[in-house]
């Protein structure tokens, strides 16, 4: 059973006109037959927050998406917002808005009766007015009286978005509403959709497979891998300090070297990494003894000629290796450097101006500061969360 | 490229077209004598063919005895069968489609065989029905009927499925997201989007009752439609009126079609405008 | 493939309705739309077949208005076959040869309303169907116009010396085959668009991409994609067209007679119940074995 409570505090909106309170899944599992989606998983979304399910593609995040939707019906569990049980509430029901991940619009309907369809089901006054309020804020005021099929993606995403939005639901559910945008437009979207959702202070649950995504618009993500949570935080807490090699190899990039725990002062552990010593502290260690993980993110080292006197006192180092890739990327030069025990090690270096680049076959150490390590446990897969050609991106 | 191969490549790309034109052409030359011989002023009584030109035929329209009144019964019971064919059909395609139940093969079997038997069979076998169950003294407008919902009702289920199909059924949870139940998500999303399937559906089923033969003949008893009218006066005398019908038939189902499917477009094209 | 799509093929399973199993009344909702549609075609098309067959065994001495007799009279078939094997033989040959027509004509028209049509395509589908809502008996009424012996067609084969002088159209087995062909063409054409269409256009590219000429792109990509079209075209033109009796009567002297006309004959002003029922279901037998082939190679999903 995964226990994951939230630990983020949702941020002061501005906007308090909706009464919203926290959901919370208990207990909540799907299985389609033999094939369990979502196993067992607990979770508090608090009020006001945004909220991101990050993961790879079948972990199970849609489908917790959909069962709060009510679109799917859990196997067991349940789903309350407050202290209302929800399970087994109709979609049409519950104070739940989705955005989908194809946008379903409805084609044979104008974009104005788009966004008004909701209201509308409600029996609400004033439709007109509000909805024109809302294709203002979308910005699609030349666009009323169009069909779905005539306008670009860019647009269609904003009508979604505008048609769930203007119920001020509860909760926002967003499913992967961004796949579909080009970079740029991607880009602009995350950004818009967090300055909404700060302005309208709802909570947004948003579910994507993009970790950049993720950790440029949530308070709180949860990576869920295989139906469980693997961790969940916020996005510097889990970047900086992941709890699984999943997470640490799916945000970002991780180096995972192999090691045996040596012995540990109170707060400071010591770890064997093939003759080099590498300290740790406590509350960065997932396990305290026996085979681990060390982990240390690629542009958290820094690599120095073999020779060149760098030491510094709270540095961990690991001397010795050699670069056998050296790669231009723009914003940095990524190294492969191949260390004694065979194993590649990647460092990013921010191509300040400031250093030289180091080219291949040269014999370098590596080192980073002490606060920057990690420790996991050695029975996880170290290629767990990695992307291979075979993913989807 | 050189100049030589230019058009040889212009020639293969375009002569599949042009077969397909000719033929298509070639499927109008029996249409284009239906419309000529509406013209038609018949010199001789058993020769078909054309001796002169008239307009006679068009002003009298309902000159040949019992014409009128077969084209009213064929009308009737196409209408009629319009109706029972696509209630049914629809319901059986929305089953289909969206909905789970034992025994689909069988069902889709069933629902496929009427479209591939034989007329002659399929009109045998319903004529030994009613024989073997004593309504041999029945046969008429009522037997019609039952016969025409009947082989109409797959063609009508065929049409609707693959309008159904090819629906997003994830419309139709958006529709439930934004507080419309059952009822609501049907008429507000399903029904206006699968709607051209029904009416396709219908236009079909018409038109397979009306100018059906083989079978109505086997089961009419001594009520005529008017495909038995045109039979019956090709073994003695064809009036031209028959190809007025015809014409008029023709001209009235292209024009249905044309506007059913460019008209919507003007209309949309005019409203964003 | 977009991105989108692969992605959404590896998201977890969708039902295509929303799921409720808690409530038990939406899981016969299924089994009241069909029964009604269903229940009429067991009651009118199905169980007609157990008529006919027991009609087949009556006693051919009877009549309409004194009843029959059952007694079993599996003779009926074999007086039947023997009889009138000529129209059954002539009924398959006929079917097949119209049927091949309609394929030689129909494959191009459909393979151009898919490819090459580009923005006509609709108007083109229009077309292929339009000349269906005239009457059929009144086109083929037309035919014997267009076939006759001192008409346009006619004369020019002559002229073409690829008729005799005494040569005719009309009342031969020629025109019996041209009538079939072009009243069936449209069954042909509309199974085959439908299978063309769905071809990949990228796949015929990659053929070109790997050096295979236009016909040998056709021959290895588009005409074995196209298949199942190809089979559904022919069952839907083939089985109807053999059991015509129509362009036999309207366009053929009675020597040309199918097994149709026959029935039709017995069924009418002989009255000849019995023996009709029973080449009824000779000619439904021969392709019902047809049908079962094509559905045990091909499955039934794809039937209606």
């Amino acid at each position: 059973m995964t226990t994951a409570d939230a630990t983020a505090t949702a941020p002061a909106s501005s906007s308090e006109a909706q009464t919203s309170r926290d959901l919370r899944l208990e207990s909540l599992t799907k299985a389609f037959g033999s094939f369990v989606a979502v196993k067992d998983l607990d979770l508090t979304v608090p009020r006001g927050s945004f909220f991101a399910l990050l993961g790879p593609s079948g972990c199970g995040k849609t489908t917790t998406l959909r069962m709060v939707a009510g679109l799917e019906q859990p196997t067991q569990g349940q789903i309350y917002l407050g202290d209302d049980d929800i399970t087994d509430l109709r979609p049409f029901k519950r104070p739940v808005n989705t955005v989908f991940q194809n946008y379903a619009l409805f084609p044979h309907l104008t974009i104005f009766d788009n966004i008004a369809f909701g209201l509308r089901r409600r029996g609400q006054k004033d439709v007109d007015g509000k909805v024109n309020q809302m294709i203002d804020l979308v910005e699609l005021g030349s666009q009323t009286n169009k069909k779905p099929a005539q306008l670009s993606g860019g647009q269609q995403q904003r009508v979604a978005l505008a048609r769930a939005l203007i119920n001020e639901p509860e909760v926002l559910l967003l499913d992967e509403p961004l796949g579909a945008l080009d970079l740029k437009l991607r880009r602009q979207m995350q950004i818009e959709l967090k300055r909404i959702q700060l302005d309208v202070g709802l909570t947004f649950v948003h579910v994507t497979h993009d970790q950049e995504e993720a950790m440029t618009m949530a308070d709180t993500i949860a990576v869920m891998n295989g139906g469980v949570i693997e961790q969940m935080g916020p996005p510097s807490e889990l970047y900086e300090n992941p709890a699984t090699t999943f997470v640490a190899n799916f945000l970002g990039q991780s180096n995972l070297i192999r090691g045996e725990m040596a012995s540990g002062k109170d707060g400071e552990l010591v770890v064997d990494i093939h003759g080099s010593k590498i300290g740790v502290s406590r509350e960065r260690s997932r396990v305290h003894d026996g085979a681990v993980w060390v982990g240390v993110r690629p542009e958290k080292v820094y690599i120095s000629a073999t020779g060149d006197e760098e030491e510094s006192g709270d540095a961990n180092s690991v001397v010795g290796g050699t670069i056998t890739d050296t790669s231009f990327i723009g914003v940095s030069t990524q190294y492969l450097v191949k260390m004694p025990w065979g194993q590649e090690l990647t460092v990013f270096e921010q191509n300040t101006g400031a250093r030289k680049v180091f080219s291949p076959g040269t014999t370098v150490d590596l080192h980073w500061s002490r606060p920057h390590t990690f420790v996991l446990d050695a029975n996880q897969d170290a290629s767990a969360g990695v992307e291979t050609v075979d993913d989807t991106p | 490229m050189s100049a030589i191969t230019r058009p040889r490549r212009w020639l293969s790309d375009k002569l599949i077209l042009l077969i397909g034109l000719l033929v298509l052409a070639y499927t109008f030359v029996p249409i284009a004598v239906v419309v000529l011989m509406s013209f038609n002023d018949p010199a001789a009584r058993l020769t078909y063919q054309f001796d002169g030109f008239t307009l006679h035929n068009w002003a009298n329209p309902c000159e040949p005895e019992g014409m009128c009144s077969a084209l009213k019964v064929s009308i009737e019971i196409g209408l009629l069968a319009t109706l029972g064919a696509t209630i049914l059909g629809t319901l059986m395609a929305f089953a289909l489609v969206r909905h789970r139940f034992a025994g689909r093969s069988t069902t889709n079997l069933v629902i496929f065989l009427p479209m591939a038997t034989p007329e002659i069979v399929m009109g045998s076998s319903l004529l030994a029905l009613f024989v073997g169950t004593g309504f041999s003294g029945d046969l008429g407008f009522w037997t019609i009927l039952i016969a025409h919902i009947m082989f109409c009702l797959s063609f009508v289920v065929v049409t609707v499925k693959a309008r159904l199909t090819g629906l997003d059924s994830r419309l139709e949870q958006a529709a439930m997201d934004l507080y419309a139940n059952e009822w609501q998500t049907f008429w507000r999303v399903t029904f206006p989007l699968v709607f051209p399937g029904i009416l396709g559906a219908a236009l079909l089923a018409f038109s397979l009752s009306f100018d059906d033969f083989i079978v109505t003949n086997l089961n009419a008893g001594n009520e005529v439609t008017f495909p038995m009218f045109v039979w019956g006066s090709a073994q003695r005398e064809i009036p031209m009126q028959i190809n007025v019908i015809g014409t008029s038939m023709f001209l009235i189902a292209v024009l249905i079609v044309l506007a059913a499917t460019f008209g919507p477009r003007r209309r949309g094209a005019r409203a964003a405008g | 493939m977009s991105t989108l799509q692969v992605a959404e093929e590896l998201e977890e399973p969708e039902p295509t309705e929303l799921e409720d199993e808690r409530k038990g009344g939406r899981r016969y909702t299924g089994y009241v739309l069909i029964i009604p549609g269903l229940l009429w075609l067991a009651v009118f098309f199905l169980i007609p077949f157990y008529s006919l067959v027991a009609t087949s065994l009556y006693d051919p001495a009877g009549t309409v208005f004194s009843g029959y007799e059952m007694t079993w009279e599996w003779s009926n078939y074999t007086t039947a076959i023997t009889e009138n094997w000529q129209p059954l033989v002539r009924s398959f040959v006929f079917g097949g040869l119209a049927t091949i027509f309609c394929l030689l004509l129909g494959y191009p028209l459909a393979y151009a309303i898919a490819f090459k049509a580009g923005r006509w395509k609709n108007l083109m589908l229009v077309l292929v169907i339009a000349p269906f809502f005239t009457s059929f008996l009144i086109r083929t009424i037309s035919w014997q116009l267009i076939l006759a012996d001192n008409g346009f067609v006619v004369d020019t084969l002559q002229t073409l010396h690829i008729l005799g002088p005494d040569g005719r159209l009309l009342n031969t087995p020629i025109a019996v085959v041209t009538g079939l062909t072009y009243n069936f063409l449209p069954f042909m054409v509309l199974p085959l668009y439908a299978s063309l269409e769905r071809i990949d256009h990228r796949l015929i590219e990659a053929a070109g991409d790997l050096y295979a000429s236009p016909i040998r792109g056709f021959a290895k990509v588009t005409l074995p994609l196209s298949m199942p079209g190809v089979v559904a075209g022919t069952l839907l033109t083939f089985i109807p067209a053999a059991g015509d009796f129509i362009n036999a009567e309207l366009l053929g002297r009675p020597s040309d007679s199918m097994i149709g006309n026959v029935i039709q004959q017995y069924f009418g002003g002989g009255n000849n119940y019995p023996d009709a029922a029973a080449l009824s279901i000779v000619l439904m037998a021969l392709i019902l074995v047809m049908v079962i082939f094509y559905v045990r190679r091909a499955g039934t999903e794809d039937l209606v």
